[in-house]
């Protein structure tokens, strides 16, 4: 049987559409009304409200917590204090990503790690003698991301510390008497906030933050708007942008960070003593340039787009909804050097983008390439530059 | 929104008077037109008249929270090439999505479309299933007529009377992109270029709230009932937008039109142009059939080579230069251009949401357009009063509570709503607009009432602008917004005038860039850009000084 969120009986009263997708057997709205752009533009222009709760999340707790992140997790988890929040990724030792999430450091020994996938077992059995507790607490939660450009005010209506929230940053607060942990986090790209609610608590939570948000534009997103907007922030996907390296049947389908525009998060590997699972394959990359491709945004030239419909008689289309399907990338006049794994017509930048990977030379940005589009049953290929993500990065973000 | 962009000191030495380039009117297209010129180089100056740049493209805090699109209230044939050539979205460009169409009819039922293809079928279906089908067939047709006819759009008309190769080949590439056309495309673009728009429609649909709602399009800002020979091709104007890949979609800009024209001045500004505000310009200077700069209101002026009028056509021919400058046909042509304008706003605070009695507490149907114009029949009453010097006793209107899609424009729970009315017939029988004004206000609010009980208990502001309005705030001639009607004999190789649609006047280095000229009016730049193709090609053909 599909299960359903602690906000269910909330969501499913909203989604006209009736349409829901499954998301780790949760049923997931996939746009509650008959358009997702509408649901997106909220996030850009007022505030969305995004249903996370069905990540898994596991809680990682003990006196060697720290030590026991910091040689499983690629990114220094010491620089994650108490308080804050962390994107971060785990590799093998290959330096292949097996998955990547966001931790929560609630205290010295207290952590939160979120993912798209079931790892229980990979982190759990990498513990070995370390005084280290792992839980699955994924069903314990309600999760709500509030994400756009009023969603400090509102939420701060009701946590007045949201409105000095750094960027990553965490609190634990009440919302109508209920614990909540909020912590200044998202998959938009925007200015935002997700809130934490316990399961018995996620109705009130969720009457209280409609009730903050009245009269402002604030609608609950589905999946389809959520996927426009992270292509924007320039934000990977699992089984759309990379694969994890532990179903993976080959090494192509398998990728590195440095091959994903990563590479900050490995920042003082050379100089710092972490042994995490993966640094020695890493150094040898980043020492070697062995990186086979570099990650990359696209922005596809419009005049050129339009040619190519116009020419074929047929109306260019302006589609939002993203591809996420693999499109490949040439050189101009050339051969293949990479491929897009997810594109879309950007309302925000008017043009078509995607997220990509080429060969490492081609990833300065606006270098020419070229992407294939299928017009009249046939590949043209159409001009794009190659661009730095996130593509759409408002200031407000962090600020 | 209506913060001015930066304003420049006086300034004093002659040096620093003097330009490449004066634009003559900070509307759009005054911005568009200067931002081209800035972005290629040219030393570049608008001058504005007003406190805000903008023109009939403004948003104004009328009342504190309360944001009125003035004039101009929705965004859709803006040109997409113009918001790249220009960086807009580098600027804020933001053309939120209206997911709704309302069209409330005579009888208290209503019909509702949203962006669900199965949901409009049914919706339609349900005033006739025929119509359903039809809908389908008639948004096809008038499709291919539309992507047959796009590229007039972005093209400087051929001039058909001269001898010029250039302009015969392209006389000629217009030729046989029509040849090419499939019979029953051309066919169909003929019907609407040159027929009423009520026999367009009659041709697919059964359903009078259906051919109201669509007949809508075809009176738009023009003196034309729905059955008139012409109101076809103002059909057409509105629906060329071509917003996000679909064609006639409209979307309401961020901070309203004056939030959109706010990112055209900051976009101009970032390649260099300068933006004067409350600055008149009260005539071009010309010396030997030459402009050489603009004389402003307080006695100051400005040099450059390059002026060009973003102002209607009556002002750029028989105000900004003497008539007597002029070829004579040209003077004539242009005191006979036909302006007549025929529309009003009445815009409104809420104090919230109004009612719709068939659709209860429902109020998801004002997240986009409102049509009060439920037959045809109707909108052709509306304009049997305007023909006789009156305004419409049941008028047309248009309505858009735009803090529904940008919350931003009224405070949370409060509303905005602009409301184009029509037929306002600019000259009228036996009165004036200053003795009218507010009762047409009260004859607009009476018919939101009859359809909306209660609205007037909703309303805490009204604000009445009439075509005299307009031209006095504007400076739109007659209050017409298209700064002259679409008419097909003011149209194309004829706007403004025969021999002078490619933006150039008979006075060297003085052009033109209003919407008078090609293609015409509404929020679409093309004409500011187009102009600036020519101005900077005639400045590339410049013998070079030495």
């Amino acid at each position: 049987m599909i299960r359903t969120t602690p906000f269910h009986p909330r969501t499913s009263a909203l989604n006209e559409t009736g349409l829901w997708q499954h998301w780790s057997g949760h049923l997931a709205a996939a746009r509650y009304q008959a358009s997702e752009k509408f649901e997106y533009f909220a996030v850009r222009n007022s505030a969305g409200i995004f249903d996370t709760s069905p990540l898994y999340k596991y809680r990682i707790h003990g006196p060697d917590a720290e030590r026991f992140l910091g040689g499983v997790l690629a990114r220094d988890i010491r620089s994650c204090r108490p308080g804050q929040a962390q994107y971060t990724l785990w590799c093998d030792d290959r330096g292949f990503i097996v998955e990547d999430g966001v931790v929560l450091r609630h205290g010295p020994d207290e952590f939160v790690l979120t993912a798209a996938e079931p790892n229980l077992a990979w982190f759990g059995d990498r513990i070995g003698r370390q005084r280290v507790r792992i839980e699955e607490i994924s069903d314990d939660h309600g999760v709500l991301a509030v994400q756009g450009p009023a969603s400090r005010e509102i939420l701060a209506s009701l946590v007045p510390e949201v409105e000095r929230l750094p960027y990553f940053g965490l609190t634990r607060a009440a919302i109508a008497g209920r614990p909540v942990t909020i912590s200044r986090t998202g998959y938009t790209g925007d200015l935002g906030y997700e809130i934490w609610a316990g399961r018995g608590d996620a109705l009130t939570v969720w009457d209280c933050l409609i009730q903050a948000s009245e009269g402002r534009g604030v609608i609950p997103i589905g999946l389809l708007a959520l996927y426009m907007l992270r292509i924007e922030a320039g934000l990977l996907l699992l089984d759309v942008d990379f694969e994890s390296s532990r179903f993976a049947w080959t090494d192509e389908q398998r990728s590195t960070p440095l091959e994903l525009g990563l590479g900050w998060m490995l920042k003082g590997i050379e100089s710092d003593d972490r042994a995490f699972i993966g640094r020695r394959a890493l150094l040898r990359e980043r020492a070697d340039r062995t990186s086979r491709w570099a990650f990359t945004g696209l922005l596809v030239d419009w005049h050129d787009y339009n040619r190519i419909y116009d020419e074929a008689g047929l109306i260019p289309p302006r589609r939002h909804v993203p591809v996420q399907e693999e499109m490949f990338v040439y050189e101009p006049h050339g051969g293949q050097v990479g491929y897009a794994t997810s594109f879309m017509y950007s309302p925000m930048l008017q043009r078509h983008i995607a997220l990509a990977r080429v060969r490492p030379d081609l990833a300065s940005p606006g270098s020419e390439v070229r992407l294939e589009v299928a017009v009249n049953h046939r590949y043209e290929y159409v001009r794009a530059q190659t661009a730095r993500n996130p593509l759409y990065d408002p200031p407000r973000k962090t600020a | 929104m209506t913060t001015p962009t930066a304003t420049s000191r006086a300034r004093s030495t002659a040096d620093d008077r003097r330009y490449e380039a004066i634009v003559v009117g900070g509307g759009h297209n005054g911005l568009v037109n200067g931002a081209y010129l800035a972005r290629s180089g040219l030393r570049t100056l608008i001058l504005e008249r007003r406190h805000l740049v903008g023109g009939a493209a403004i948003t104004e805090e009328l009342r504190p929270g309360f944001w009125f699109t003035t004039f101009s209230y929705a965004l859709s044939l803006l040109r997409p090439d113009i918001i790249q050539d220009l960086e807009l979205t580098r600027h804020g460009f933001m053309p939120l999505l209206m997911p709704s169409s309302f069209a409330p009819g005579e009888d208290g039922d209503y019909l509702l479309l949203t962006r669900d293809r199965d949901e409009n079928l049914r919706e339609i279906a349900r005033h006739s299933p025929h119509d359903a089908d039809a809908w389908e067939a008639y948004h096809h047709d008038l499709d291919r007529v539309l992507q047959a006819i796009k590229p007039l759009f972005d093209m400087v008309p051929p001039d058909i009377f001269s001898d010029d190769p250039e302009e015969l080949l392209a006389l000629a590439a217009l030729g046989s992109r029509f040849r090419r056309m499939e019979r029953r495309v051309l066919h169909n673009a003929v019907r609407l270029l040159t027929g009423s728009a009520a026999d367009f429609l009659d041709g697919y649909f059964e359903s009078e709230l259906l051919k109201g709602y669509l007949a809508s399009s075809s009176i738009i800002g023009s003196k034309l009932g729905p059955r008139s020979q012409g109101s076809g091709l103002v059909l057409l104007y509105h629906v060329i937008g071509e917003h996000d890949g679909a064609f006639g979609s409209w979307a309401f800009h961020k901070g309203g039109n004056g939030g959109f024209t706010q990112v055209l001045a900051r976009a101009a500004e970032s390649f260099g142009a300068e933006i004067r505000l409350e600055s008149t310009v009260e005539r071009v200077i010309t010396r030997k059939g030459r402009a050489t700069g603009v004389a402003l209101a307080d006695g100051s002026e400005y040099q450059s080579d390059i002026v060009v009028s973003a102002l209607d056509p009556r002002r750029t021919f028989l105000e900004l230069v003497e008539p007597r400058e002029l070829p004579t046909d040209l003077v004539d042509d242009i005191r006979r251009y036909r302006f007549q304008g025929t529309s009003s706003k009445v815009n409104f605070a809420l104090d919230g949401l109004p009612r719709f009695p068939a659709l209860g507490d429902r109020t998801d149907q004002f997240r986009g357009f409102t049509n009060i114009g439920p037959s045809i029949d109707y909108l052709e009453h509306a304009y049997d009063d305007a023909k006789y010097g009156w305004y419409s006793q049941r008028p047309y209107i248009d309505c858009a509570i735009q803090s529904t899609i940008d919350p931003d424009m009224a405070p949370p729970g409060k509303h905005v709503m602009s409301s184009f009315i029509q037929y306002t017939p600019y000259r009228l029988r036996e009165s004036d607009w200053d003795a009218e004004r507010q009762n047409l206000g009260d004859t607009v609010q009476r018919t939101l009432e009859g359809h909306f009980p209660g609205f007037s208990d909703l309303v805490l502001q009204r604000e009445v602008v009439t075509p005299l309005d307009i031209e006095r705030t504007v400076g739109l001639s007659e209050g017409n917004i298209f700064a002259g009607e679409l008419l097909a004999p003011q149209m194309f190789f004829f706007r403004p005038a025969p021999g002078w649609s490619q933006y150039r006047t008979p006075i060297d280095g003085y052009y033109q860039c209003g919407s008078g000229t090609h293609p015409g009016g509404c929020v679409i730049g093309a004409p500011g850009k187009l102009a600036a193709g020519q101005i900077l090609k005639d400045v590339a053909a410049r013998p070079k000084r030495r």
